[in-house]
């Protein structure tokens, strides 16, 4: 175990983290923000989805370093009476849940898909490519709000919000895979007439073991470089899918959700119940970009673009 | 390349076909025709007789059959929610979307491209280090989000621009279906926040993309003959190496247009914009069948259409690609 650690330590990849203060700090911020999503329940004042603990009475309190805040709301309460800093821990999570979800999924479909066109060739790839051809020609946030649409029109409203977590996590998984099956099978391409597959091929492997054991793995770089950039814009699609009204219901709000909810209070001056979770929102996502800025700089230089 | 033509164009047919089926899907199984036509309040008796007459109770390929029929003619249903044919109502919401898309895409090509040009030119400057700083965190931001703090900003704090709704409109060509906001000064005034919270969406992209086309054509090695020959900067940089840096560009615009569309959406619900975004998600929350289909439909085909077109065009420019489609 050590070895690999000290082997880590060595590595070019550790290096260059090193060097980029722009990568470390946004590796920190995002560190904080998982921790945070994870530890939800233990860090937050109160729990938001439970509607026992909310009074009414605290609805619209701004956060504490204002005239009327008060010290036990840090960053003051929004329309429901609900403390802020808690809606956006839980919120965060939820967000979280979808996005890795989601992105899990994407990826299980493109590795799938690009790996059976890269590796088969021939007709499956001709159809499967065209299939992603034809989905990648309309955008994967038109796509999105289409499936969730015709979904929330089929389950109808209650459903919907009762099952708004798999839903969306399905809809924003099968409105983007093929992005990942394209990368895929480009590195399959490169990769099936090594000399190492072929070898695989004389001893007598299946098929399937030469694809997921042998070729699958070598081909990963890029799959990571694109899961990172792909959890940004899935969390971004889950909040505007929840800000348009196709996701997570006001009750157990996501940050979309919360952005969508606080939005009419900016009217009466209430800037806080949307602005927070707005600006929670973008810090979140701006880190994993940077990230995934970097990874791709570092994994695949080739690929550098300004 | 007729072969790669009529091959795009097949494939264009298959997918309006995939789309026209899920459309029918949706308007069969989940819609209710009777009442779009007839509303609530009829007896059991009554409805069976109304579904037979319309042919609601016959095999599914004859319904869709009928439905493409009447597709093709123009007649996408009835929206219970306006009381009007499907498709006249979204003929009606169209210009205000398409004068948002206008809006924002002057606002892109009038900011990114000097600012994209810039920044490849002198790219240690302090205004390209701020551009690319920004544009990164523009790349972050949900498109509401910055609607929503405009609206704050300008409409709230400032009380300078409105915050919702079209404003004055001037009914273009008399008839009722273009009402444009572009001719009087409040319309104008109402533009605004929309265009710009629409555009900045797009503006990182496109100024990343530039900087970077442009800097890649300024390494060439026609660049240097012109920098030998001693030909003045800005003949260089402005009739050289601009010229070459516009078709990827342009290419990527039309395909983004597409994009910006999704946007259109969450950007019409925050500032009330009376568009097509706005009514496809007043039909989804009334469960309006007709009007979604009818709206998926045209959107299909409108993306179908431009994309079969763009890869065409694109054909002729770049001969690789037509040889890429035989494989």
């Amino acid at each position: 175990m050590k070895t690999k650690l000290q082997k880590f330590k060595e590595s070019y990849f550790f290096y260059s983290f090193k060097r980029d203060r722009v990568a470390m700090a946004s590796f920190i911020v995002l560190v904080i923000f998982l921790l945070m999503a994870i530890t939800a329940p233990w860090i937050s004042s109160m729990n938001p989805y439970d509607a026992e603990n909310i009074d009414i009475m605290n609805s619209e309190i701004p956060p504490m370093w204002m005239a009327d805040g008060s010290p036990e709301f840090i960053l003051g309460t929004d329309n429901m009476g609900r403390d802020m800093l808690s809606t956006m821990f839980y919120g965060l999570r939820t967000s979280i849940i979808i996005g890795l979800g989601a992105v899990a999924l994407q990826a299980f479909i493109g590795i799938v898909l690009g790996l059976s066109a890269g590796y088969m060739g021939g007709k499956t790839d001709a159809i499967l490519m065209r299939i992603a051809d034809i989905q990648f020609s309309f955008p994967y946030l038109i796509m999105a709000i289409f499936i969730a649409a015709i979904f929330q029109v089929a389950f109808g409203v209650g459903s919907y919000e009762r099952l708004a977590v798999p839903l969306l996590t399905i809809i924003i998984g099968l409105s983007n895979w093929p992005i990942f099956a394209r990368t895929i099978r480009a590195s399959v391409m490169g990769e099936k007439n090594k000399e190492y597959v072929e070898a695989a091929r004389v001893i007598g492997f299946p098929r399937f073991t030469i694809m997921f054991r042998h070729v699958l793995p070598n081909s990963l770089t890029s799959v990571m470089v694109i899961f990172t950039i792909q959890v940004a814009s899935a969390v971004q699609s889950e909040a505007a899918l929840s800000f348009l009204g196709f996701g997570m219901p006001v009750t157990r709000p996501s940050l979309g959700s919360l952005i969508r909810a606080g939005q009419e209070y900016i009217f009466s001056g209430s800037w806080w119940i949307t602005i927070f979770p707005g600006l929670w929102l973008v810090i979140f996502v701006l880190v994993i970009n940077l990230l995934g800025d970097w990874l791709r700089d570092v994994l695949n230089p080739k690929l550098y673009k300004g | 390349m007729f072969a790669f033509i009529i091959r795009r164009i097949l494939q264009a047919l298959v997918v309006m076909l995939i789309i026209s089926l899920v459309g029918f899907a949706i308007k069969n199984k989940i819609g209710d025709p009777v009442r779009d036509l007839v509303g609530e309040r009829v007896t059991p008796e009554e409805r069976e007789q109304i579904a037979n007459n319309m042919g609601l109770n016959d095999p599914f390929l004859i319904q869709y059959a009928r439905f493409v029929k009447q597709a093709v003619k123009g007649d996408l249903g009835r929206s219970f929610l306006y009381n009007k044919p499907a498709l006249e109502v979204i003929v009606k919401h169209a210009p205000a979307t398409i004068e948002l898309l206008i809006g924002s895409a002057l606002i892109i090509i009038l900011v990114s491209l000097p600012l994209g040009v810039y920044s490849a030119l002198k790219p240690r400057s302090l205004l390209s280090r701020f551009t690319m700083s920004f544009s990164t965190l523009g790349v972050s931001m949900p498109v509401f989000f910055t609607a929503i703090l405009l609206i704050y900003l300008f409409a709230v704090n400032l009380q300078v621009l409105p915050s919702y709704g079209r404003g004055e409109t001037v009914d273009l060509f008399g008839n009722g279906y273009w009402n444009t906001g572009f001719l009087t000064m409040d319309g104008l005034k109402h533009l605004i926040l929309p265009c710009i919270s629409l555009s900045s969406i797009m503006l990182p992209l496109f100024i990343r993309l530039i900087r970077s086309e442009m800097m890649e054509v300024l390494e060439t090695e026609y660049i240097k003959y012109a920098w030998a020959k001693g030909l003045s900067p800005r003949r260089i940089w402005l009739i050289h190496a601009f010229k070459n840096t516009l078709l990827p560009v342009v290419t990527v615009f039309g395909v983004q247009m597409g994009l910006t569309f999704a946007f259109t959406i969450l950007t019409e619900l925050v500032f009330q914009w009376q568009g097509m975004g706005f009514m496809f998600l007043e039909a989804v929350q009334r469960a309006d069948t007709s009007l979604l289909v009818a709206y998926l439909v045209v959107v299909g085909s409108v993306f179908v259409l431009v994309n079969t077109v763009v890869d065409i065009l694109y054909g002729f420019i770049n001969p690789t690609v037509r040889i890429a489609g035989t494989t």
